[in-house]
């Protein structure tokens, strides 16, 4: 019993981070219809923007992270306008290579800068443990699942409630329907990469305060895509469930039979999703002929 | 040629089906074969195992080029595919005592199975479902050489260790060891890439090209879509298997490390800068994507003392230089290598007019 509740905290916090990095996955791909391979190079580069403003800059931990927040921005904005706008129309291999250039980009420089080893960082979220029901789980990650689910949902009721978050909506659905109604298709793109690039943001800083400050993070990325193809690829919901599945799935397959086999399991469910249910448990069909 | 002859025009279909419709074509072609007649005879021994490694690359990207190019259907699983090859030739040769010949061709045509298996979910997805689809089967493959279940593959060794290569008597020696491969290794690649460029003559290349363009409305012409992404990948997967089986055998030493997800997007990255859809363009992109990291790293000898950040993070430098050839192609000449070079020549053309 409590092997079981461990393994179901640290899939639901493994779960909650991957749902945090497919939300910016799914507001890239729902709003521009751009697959990012770089996802992953974004938490890399959230994880190092918060190491840089804290530990190297020593600036207060609040103010570093507002720091963060406003550089994500920044390179999201910047990769939209310089790297993705230059593309809007190519065949998707182009646009699936631009990106998968990008992250070789965003990863080389990162370690141009900070090499290849671990960075120390002190822990964000307090490192102790709590009992419960004889299991001792620890505090950090189940932090890590109440930060998710406080971030998701504010994601959630922007798109609902906010101007902007209707205005991307109404994009994602048609984009020149939505011309005509005098939003900026333009403004929407750069708004979701800066938006995906904040999401990704929180789930490096996340990411590297359970693990560490290293090239790792960017590897979380790939996981991903069973994340998105499992909940459908423009399902913000989706990404939830997924994120959560995945995550669950790894951690036990990881304490109950292999963790060697906890790395490829997602990819096999991957590879059954796409056979059985191509969009994915909340993804929108489209009926096409292939 | 008349100095403004406007293109080239067929008037019929003997010249349109020509490989070479003009003279500066077999110029081209002449240039080509005394290059590759010289080369062994001007560089030494460090130029001509790059120059080995490139003609390898060729076979892979050629391969690549058929399936990503020619047919539409993108793959990520290339370094997987290496590696199907790689062991399959390794293991014959090593375990079975399979001779050479009979290994590679087992290797290609395993590669050629495995690689149709892992088309099927192209019949049913496009795009960027297919792309995960093909990065899923990388990762499969991956993790099976990786974890080696039960030392089936390496016999619990991580690694197999290939021997010299003994092609029916006619032994690689030590000495002569670059310049025998090279032989090898440049008549392979010669036929390898005919064959490619004949293959887009038939029928059946041609149908993978409809199926790029518009498969419904190559289906409504006639095309088989299931045969014709099928064969496709097949055929693609089988140069990619022959590809991995002459690493194996030329680096004489098997092991998980040279087929990651990285290799896979060298290829694509290969086929991008070269041109999708172009057998040339996937020569000169293996050519100039070989030719990138070691240019690179003369570069940091040259001047590493003067740019620190060369000689210190290398890998990294390699690595962003990487994405950003690929992103500037992609941005700036989607079509590649290839396209340059026809522009180039008709720069050259018309002048002094633009166009």
């Amino acid at each position: 019993m409590s092997t079981f509740l461990n393994l179901l905290a640290y899939g639901l916090a493994d779960g909650a981070i991957l749902a945090l990095a497919a939300l910016g996955f799914v507001l890239i791909y729902k709003a521009t219809g751009v697959i990012n391979f770089a996802q992953g190079e974004f938490l890399l580069i959230g994880a190092y923007l918060m190491y840089t403003a804290w530990v190297v800059m020593g600036l207060p931990m609040v103010v570093s992270v507002l720091v963060g927040i406003v550089a994500a921005t920044v390179v999201g904005v910047l990769v939209e306008r310089l790297i993705l706008r230059p593309m809007v129309g190519e065949d998707p291999i182009s646009i699936i290579m631009v990106t998968i250039g990008l992250a070789m980009l965003l990863k080389a420089v990162v370690q141009m800068f900070y090499g290849t080893n671990p960075r120390s960082q002190p822990a964000i979220l307090p490192t102790g443990s709590v009992s419960f029901l004889g299991a001792t789980l620890p505090v950090n990650r189940l932090l890590v699942v109440v930060i998710a689910a406080v971030v998701l949902t504010a994601f959630t009721l922007f798109f609902s409630r906010s101007k902007h978050g209707i205005a991307m909506r109404a994009v994602a659905d048609d984009q020149q329907a939505a011309m005509t109604m005098g939003i900026s298709v333009r403004k929407i793109f750069a708004l979701s990469w800066a938006l995906a690039a904040v999401s990704a943001f929180i789930a490096g800083v996340l990411l590297a305060d359970l693990s560490a400050v290293d090239q790792n993070i960017a590897s979380f990325g790939l996981m991903v895509f069973p994340v998105v193809i499992l909940g459908g690829l423009d399902s913000v919901p989706g990404t939830i469930v997924g994120g959560l599945t995945i995550g669950l799935l790894t951690q036990f397959v990881s304490g109950y039979l292999d963790p060697g086999l906890a790395t490829v399991i997602p990819y096999v469910v991957l590879v059954l999703i796409l056979l059985v249910k191509p969009y994915g448990l909340f993804g929108e069909t489209r009926i096409e002929r292939v | 040629m008349a100095a403004t002859a406007t293109g080239i025009h067929h008037r019929s279909y003997e010249s349109e089906l020509r490989l070479r419709a003009t003279r500066a074509e077999y110029f081209r072609l002449a240039l080509m074969g005394v290059l590759l007649v010289v080369l062994p005879f001007v560089l030494d021994n460090y130029w001509l195992s790059i120059a080995n490694t490139i003609l390898i690359a060729v076979i892979g990207a050629v391969g690549l080029n058929i399936l990503v190019g020619y047919t539409g259907q993108i793959s990520l699983g290339q370094g997987g595919f290496l590696a199907v090859g790689a062991y399959t030739s390794a293991i014959l040769t090593e375990r079975y005592d399979v001779p050479v010949l009979f290994a590679v061709v087992a290797a290609v045509i395993a590669t050629a199975v495995i690689g149709t298996f892992f088309g099927l979910p192209g019949l049913r997805l496009k795009g960027l479902y297919l792309a995960i689809a093909t990065l899923a089967s990388q990762v499969i493959i991956e993790f099976v050489v990786r974890r080696d279940p039960g030392g089936l593959l390496t016999e619990g060794l991580g690694y197999i260790d290939v021997a010299r290569l003994n092609i029916f008597g006619w032994q690689v020696e030590r000495a002569t060891f670059e310049q025998q491969w090279y032989l090898v290794l440049a008549i392979i690649t010669v036929v390898a890439v005919v064959a490619a460029r004949n293959l887009f003559r038939t029928g059946l290349g041609r149908s993978f090209m409809a199926v790029r363009d518009q498969d419904i409305a190559a289906e409504a012409i006639g095309v088989n879509l299931t045969r014709a992404k099928l064969t496709a990948f097949a055929v693609s997967s089988g140069y990619v298997g022959l590809a991995g089986a002459l690493i194996a055998h030329y680096t004489e030493i098997v092991s998980w490390e040279r087929f990651t997800l990285d290799v896979s997007i060298t290829y694509l990255a290969m086929i991008i800068v070269g041109g999708l859809g172009s057998v040339a363009g996937a020569v000169y992109g293996a050519i100039f994507m070989s030719l990138l990291p070691v240019l690179i790293r003369t570069a940091a000898q040259q001047w590493g003392d003067a740019v620190p950040v060369l000689k210190d993070q290398l890998p990294a430098v390699q690595n962003a230089l990487f994405g950003a050839v690929i992103i500037a192609f992609l941005i700036f000449e989607p079509r590649g290598l290839a396209r340059l070079w026809q522009r180039a020549k008709d720069y050259v053309r018309y002048w002094p007019f633009r166009y």
